[in-house]
């Protein structure tokens, strides 16, 4: 199902073999992006394998960005069904999107995020605890929602960690890397890179706009001590990925 | 260099002295301190256990990793843990700092894994960073539960000092430590930083508090800071699994050594190469252009053998020097005629001559007066 044209992205991730156990397992996954080359489509691409029926994975999306509505639509493209999804319990959505209440202290609200996460993931059997998937779009949402403090997402993103080791899930996270370029020391957007078991990067091209190539994505894989480069082209249904010269 | 700093930590505190201390410092470029901890925990831990260093014991106060993460690394190093328990505990900062889920636990059905139980014995869970003198003080009592009281001193590996550096004020941060190299049952103390994550100024104060300083740097730097450019990507893949590491020591009688090395990472380990020369390294990076950036051996030499036109070249004797006022007769050079190109060349013709050609006749020799004498204010 479309699965030969983002071979490159699932071969740098290790998703190109077997999924189940899931191969990202316990391991923390940043995403960067700007505003020429949105990752998002990296978020889909993830939550449409972690959702394979190959798998028996469980997705709890925490979505500070978007409804549930406009990942349902991008999904139904590539070929998920989030509603029968949700409905199956495979996916969880968390929607965010009001998260600013009166009376709710952003700290306090990021301990209740977590204890949700850590319950929903809790009640689970215990085997599926390292195939859940825990995504977050987006972290830069979440500083705001936390009215710009980043020490309180940092705590929180810190205890979403120890969920990683806990449970031996995933996490895997979103950020805007130009909102932060015009600071000295853009700390939050660094820690993140430190925390991140595997980096990835999309970029646009040095070359600038292209017709063929949307941009390129960087992917460092610690743990296998690997750095990937390539180009991409996000079409209608599926993304397209190629090594520099061959689209 | 490795070696040394191992062998420093080894050895430990003299009485009356503070411990040593040792950061070990990156950045996101070479993001290889981790690497470098977990090398030199696992070294002092060997010695440990093999009697052979001051300190008899090791706590481990671990912010950024589980306590699992240690264990396991000590026990794929050949270490037995289990009969090790008298010889290593760990303060376990990060299974829950803040005391989240105790705040959970008590307000709703919040259950708390027992998977904490297997590493219990050799991690304690610590819950108020916050708090630097409550965190203090469970680590000399951890480690004078390993060791005893008395003259019997233990070491403590910092994972690391950033998150330390979130939660308090960097005045605190630096007393906490300066208290333990003070501590009389202290050996040794190290730590890791991120030094892009804090002010320089931040990381200034933790230097001056170690008597070693072991910083990572990329192999090559990358132009501009820019990491969007595919003719980056190669540097990029180099600087992931290769850097420098720079260690600095201070010496007891107050000198101080430097020293470099290449660090190498695989997926094995880490591994700690002499430097190799700099042509080696540059050779790689000179860019293809469609003119010569090199100076050939013949070039090399004339340039050398150019006399500058300073009024002193050092041997005792006054050098007259053209300066443009020499008349037509005297002198080796010659004043063409007609000549209208502006020739000023150091040009290399063996014996290293500086040749100036005048751009025309008309032109007045070079004057001293003050161009501005003229004006009428």
């Amino acid at each position: 199902m479309n699965q030969r044209s983002s071979n490159l992205l699932d071969e740098a991730l290790g998703l190109d073999q077997v999924i189940e156990p899931w191969p990202l397992r316990g391991q923390v996954v940043a995403i960067e992006d700007q505003v020429e080359t949105s990752g998002s489509f990296v978020l889909h691409h993830l939550l449409k394998r972690s959702l394979s029926p190959n798998s028996s994975n469980v997705t709890i999306f925490i979505a500070f960005s978007q409804p549930f509505s406009h990942y349902d639509r991008i999904l139904r493209k590539l070929g998920c069904n989030l509603v029968s999804q949700r409905d199956n319990s495979r996916f969880f959505f968390f929607d965010m999107l009001k998260l600013q209440c009166p009376g709710i202290t952003p700290e306090g609200g990021l301990i209740a995020l977590y204890g949700k996460i850590h319950k929903t993931i809790s009640a689970l059997p215990e085997i599926s605890w390292k195939n859940v998937s825990i995504i977050i779009d987006d972290l830069s949402l979440m500083e705001v929602a936390a009215n710009g403090s980043s020490d309180y997402v940092l705590d929180f993103l810190h205890y979403c960690r120890t969920l990683t080791s806990e449970f031996d899930c995933s996490l895997i996270t979103l950020n805007h890397e130009d909102i932060y370029s015009s600071e000295d020391r853009p700390t939050f957007f660094i820690q993140m890179e430190y925390l991140a078991d595997i980096l990835i990067k999309a970029e646009p091209l040095a070359t600038g706009l292209a017709t063929d190539v949307h941009g390129q994505l960087t992917v460092s894989n610690k743990g296998r001590n690997k750095v990937s480069n390539f180009h991409f082209k996000v079409k209608e249904n599926v993304v397209e990925c190629f090594y520099p010269g061959r689209s | 260099m490795a070696e040394s700093i191992c062998r420093a930590l080894r050895d430990g505190a003299l009485e009356g002295e503070l411990a040593p201390a040792l950061t070990i410092k990156d950045s996101v470029a070479s993001p290889f301190a981790l690497q470098v901890f977990s090398h030199v925990l696992s070294q002092l831990f060997s010695s440990i256990l093999a009697g052979k260093s001051q300190s008899r014991g090791l706590v481990v106060v671990s912010f950024s990793r589980s306590p699992s993460f240690y264990l396991d690394l000590l026990k794929n190093k050949g270490t037995d843990i289990a009969s090790s328990n008298n010889q290593i505990q760990i303060l376990d900062c990060y299974s829950d700092p803040l005391g989240w889920k105790d705040q959970l636990a008590g307000s709703r059905n919040f259950t708390a894994l027992s998977n904490e139980v297997l590493v219990s014995s050799t991690a304690i869970v610590f819950r108020e960073v916050k708090h630097m003198d409550k965190l203090y003080n469970s680590i000399i009592e951890l480690g004078k539960g390993l060791v005893g009281g008395g003259k019997i001193r233990f070491s403590i590996a910092i994972d690391s000092v950033d998150e330390m550096l979130r939660h308090a004020p960097v005045s605190s941060v630096a007393r906490f430590l300066s208290n333990l190299r003070s501590h009389d049952q202290i050996s040794s103390i190290f730590w890791l930083l991120h030094s892009d994550l804090h002010e320089a100024r931040v990381t200034a104060v933790l230097e001056y508090l170690s008597s070693i300083v072991a910083s990572l740097e990329p192999s090559h730097q990358l132009a501009n800071g820019q990491r969007g450019d595919l003719e980056n990507f190669s540097l990029i893949k180099h600087n992931s699994k290769k850097g420098k590491f720079h260690v600095r020591f201070k010496k007891r009688n107050g000198r101080v050594r430097v020293m470099s090395e290449e660090v190498h990472i695989e997926l094995s380990g880490i591994n700690f190469t002499s430097l190799p020369s700099e042509g080696a390294i540059n050779q790689g990076l000179v860019p293809k252009v469609q003119f010569s950036l090199q100076l050939s051996e013949k070039e090399r030499i004339d340039k050398a053998n150019v006399v500058l036109p300073f009024e002193h070249q050092g041997n005792g004797k006054p050098i007259q020097i053209y300066d443009g006022r020499r008349s037509l007769v005297d002198g080796k050079h010659e004043r063409p005629f007609a000549a209208v190109e502006n020739v000023q060349t150091n040009e290399n013709c063996g014996s290293g001559e500086i040749i100036y050609y005048r751009d025309s006749d008309d032109e007045m020799p070079d004057s001293d007066e003050d161009p501005d004498d003229d004006l009428d204010i």
